[in-house]
């Protein structure tokens, strides 16, 4: 079992390839096809596709305040690859490549960074919740839908989301204390990517790893390279197969590293060093998968031509976004509440009047 | 004398009073080495050290709790929260402890602290980036809340929170942040809490407003000026503890009350106002004083932005119809 194997208490990483995709654990590497590998290495490259474009839109003025996902692909498609439609995923904010493989389009995810609420409307997606701002709150929501699965016999599993700052809120600790009392099915994924805005992640914990935060609350919990794709793949189907058993919660800490900026309103320069950017930048997944698959000789794609490809397609829900139906004043109103109180109506009533006042003025 | 930003003028109040007074430390959530989001706290950790202003982890309950205990056990902390909307994880340790210590130990312990953070909209941001709260915190007995409208008063304001020995929380209007440059004194001085200000005077309507929504009147002034009204302008600096005294006379003179504030309109700061022309000016009223306020909705995100953020001439409307009653 890994998470025997893997003791966070002794500092243990769960790695399997390195950094130019050599096999470092053979005995632990999944039994995936090639057809399935090179699947998951394309997944992580439209996702990182998408979100360079994101950031460069933001940087046109097209978008509003973005935060970029580059740098976590791996988790999240390895957890893309196992969770199930009926499974939950309940995001903090830095899961792109999560909320693509949930069905969520790039459409939705740009609406929302227009300023659209409608972008938290995923239409296709089944069982994903709006992206979680407020940091670390959406654990306990995780909990809650863990324990709606219990109590309806069902067996789907909830995959949680927070970053490394996260885990200093009050709301993850309760979190993992809920999940262990109420044996939840939820698998608590950290990303640790370094960093939490300009703070790094040593000045958040005393602790020697974050994964080790699993033991006093007497679930789990496994430290995982996280920009290795088939160690994140490993410890998820681990995860999951635990926690379907109803053997409860489990925490996954992702050692990764926030190739971007906090949002598109930060300046990691401000905080951090070229030297260590570059010293991360060596671990990066998509390149270790890449590597891996020519050193196993099943990559023979053009990785530009698909880029390319992807980019059509990206952009083309872009415009899509872009030519959504104008904001009305309807929409400020109408899902305040499902059923709209008279002063709701009579504020909406009263600012028409103004407009046609204005109208009325020019 | 120099010219400043709000940020500047609460940059170099934080700079005066940590370097007179060696009890004051600062902190919060990317407050030190990044001088914060706003870089409101820049430079403060290079010239006072890691000891005094530096970067706690990310818990706001935390934050304020620990500043708490600083001040019940001689520091003076100033703590800063990152956003409005980021604010309510510490809303348990101010409505339930910060604010009933000095009551509860019937004035054994004092409590001299100040919570900053930058509050409401209009500036297309992200969700929970773009509140005002100052109802939900004037409510709370034990506290006084702080709103400056331009850089002189920040710093006069924030002097006399920090040299306050009652918990002060500091709201900063983070869409002006910027957007004035303001002769400021550099010397040390400060503006007593709990005093409003008129700032135009005029005769024939009250207009009452803080923060960002200063400047906003002001526009809408000049339109009321052309169109011959006379509107008698009053920046509110402290909503608790609210001056009473100066929103009456003016009612008493004007007649009217015209009131603007960003945050939603039902149990806001508009209903108090409006019950202190009825307790303080009530046969002196002519028109019904008029809320010029946020709808009952969640701030909507950008594209939506626009229907809620109150505009001068939305103000102008309102105090033209309440002129002309």
């Amino acid at each position: 079992m890994i998470f025997n194997d893997y003791n966070p208490q002794e500092d243990k990483i769960l790695r399997i390839i390195d950094n130019e995709g050599k096999i470092i654990n053979k005995e632990l590497l999944p039994d995936l096809d090639d057809e399935t590998v090179i699947q998951a290495y394309k997944s992580m490259l439209y996702a990182r596709t998408a979100d360079e474009m994101a950031v460069s839109f933001q940087r046109q003025g097209r978008m509003y305040t973005y935060p970029p996902s580059m740098g976590h692909e791996a988790i999240h498609i390895a957890g893309g690859m196992i969770i199930r439609n009926d499974d939950w995923l309940v995001p903090a904010f830095r899961e792109l490549g999560f909320m693509l493989a949930k069905e969520v389009t790039m459409k939705e995810i740009f609406l929302y960074y227009m300023g659209y609420e409608q972008g938290s409307n995923f239409s296709k997606a089944n069982h994903v919740l709006p992206i979680c701002i407020p940091i670390a709150s959406q654990l306990l929501h995780a909990n809650g839908i863990g324990f709606s699965i219990n109590y309806q016999k069902k067996d789907e599993v909830v995959f949680g989301f927070v970053g490394d700052g996260g885990t200093s809120e009050g709301d993850f600790s309760e979190a993992l204390n809920f999940a262990g009392v109420w044996n939840v099915p939820v698998i608590f994924t950290i990303q640790n990517n370094q960093y939490a805005i300009s703070v790094p992640v040593k000045s958040q914990t005393k602790s020697v790893n974050l994964a080790v935060k699993a033991i006093a609350f007497g679930i789990p919990g496994i430290k995982v390279d996280g920009n290795d794709f088939f160690a994140m793949y490993v410890a998820y189907k681990t995860a999951f197969e635990y926690a379907r058993a109803g053997k409860g919660a489990v925490l996954i800490e992702a050692l990764t590293y926030r190739k971007s900026a906090h949002t598109t309103s930060d300046d990691p320069t401000k905080y951090r060093t070229k030297e260590e950017e570059s010293e991360w930048h060596k671990t990066d997944p998509l390149h270790r998968m890449k590597k891996y698959m020519e050193n196993k000789g099943i990559w023979n794609e053009n990785g530009e031509v698909l880029i390319e490809k992807y980019k059509l397609e990206i952009d083309n829900q872009f415009t899509e976004a872009e030519n959504f139906t104008p904001y009305k004043l309807d929409d400020v109103f109408d899902y305040m509440y499902e059923d709209k109180p008279d002063v709701l109506k009579k504020q909406k009533e009263d600012y028409e009047l103004f407009q046609s006042w204005k109208e009325n003025r020019k | 004398m120099s010219m400043m930003t709000i940020v500047q003028a609460i940059n170099n109040a934080l700079d005066i009073k940590l370097a007179e007074d060696k009890t004051i430390v600062v902190y919060g959530e990317d407050t030190g080495k990044e001088g914060g989001v706003f870089r409101v706290t820049e430079g403060l950790q290079k010239k006072y050290g890691v000891e005094r202003v530096f970067d706690s982890p990310l818990a706001e309950s935390a934050i304020v709790g620990a500043g708490l205990g600083m001040a019940l056990s001689g520091l003076r902390p100033i703590v800063e929260l990152q956003f409005d909307g980021f604010t309510y994880p510490a809303f348990n340790q101010i409505i339930s402890n910060v604010s009933r210590m000095h009551n509860r130990s019937r004035g054994k312990y004092k409590v001299p602290m100040v919570i900053r953070f930058p509050y409401g909209g209009g500036i297309n941001a992200l969700e929970h980036h773009s509140e005002s709260p100052e109802a939900l915190y004037a409510h709370i007995p034990g506290i006084k809340v702080v709103i400056p409208s331009t850089p002189h008063d920040a710093k006069g304001l924030l002097i006399a929170a920090i040299e306050s020995n009652d918990p002060v929380i500091f709201m900063e209007p983070k869409r002006i942040y910027r957007a004035i440059k303001q002769e400021v004194a550099e010397e040390k001085y400060s503006i007593p809490l709990g005093k409003a200000k008129v700032l135009t005077e005029g005769k024939d309507v009250t207009v009452v407003a803080f923060g960002a929504m200063i400047r906003e009147c002001q526009k809408a002034m000049a339109m009321a000026t052309d169109a011959g009204i006379s509107v008698e302008l009053i920046d509110l600096r402290t909503i608790y503890p609210i001056d009473k005294e100066t929103i009456a006379t003016s009612i008493k003179k004007t007649g009217r009350l015209v009131i603007v504030a960003e945050a939603p309109e039902s149990f806001g700061i508009g209903g108090e106002l409006i019950a202190i022309a009825n307790e303080e000016a009530f046969l002196y009223l002519e028109a019904p004083p008029k809320r010029v306020m946020g709808f009952d909705t969640i701030v909507p995100m950008a594209k939506g932005e626009p229907f809620y953020m109150i505009t001068p001439e939305r103000i102008f409307y309102e105090i033209e119809r309440t002129v002309n009653f």
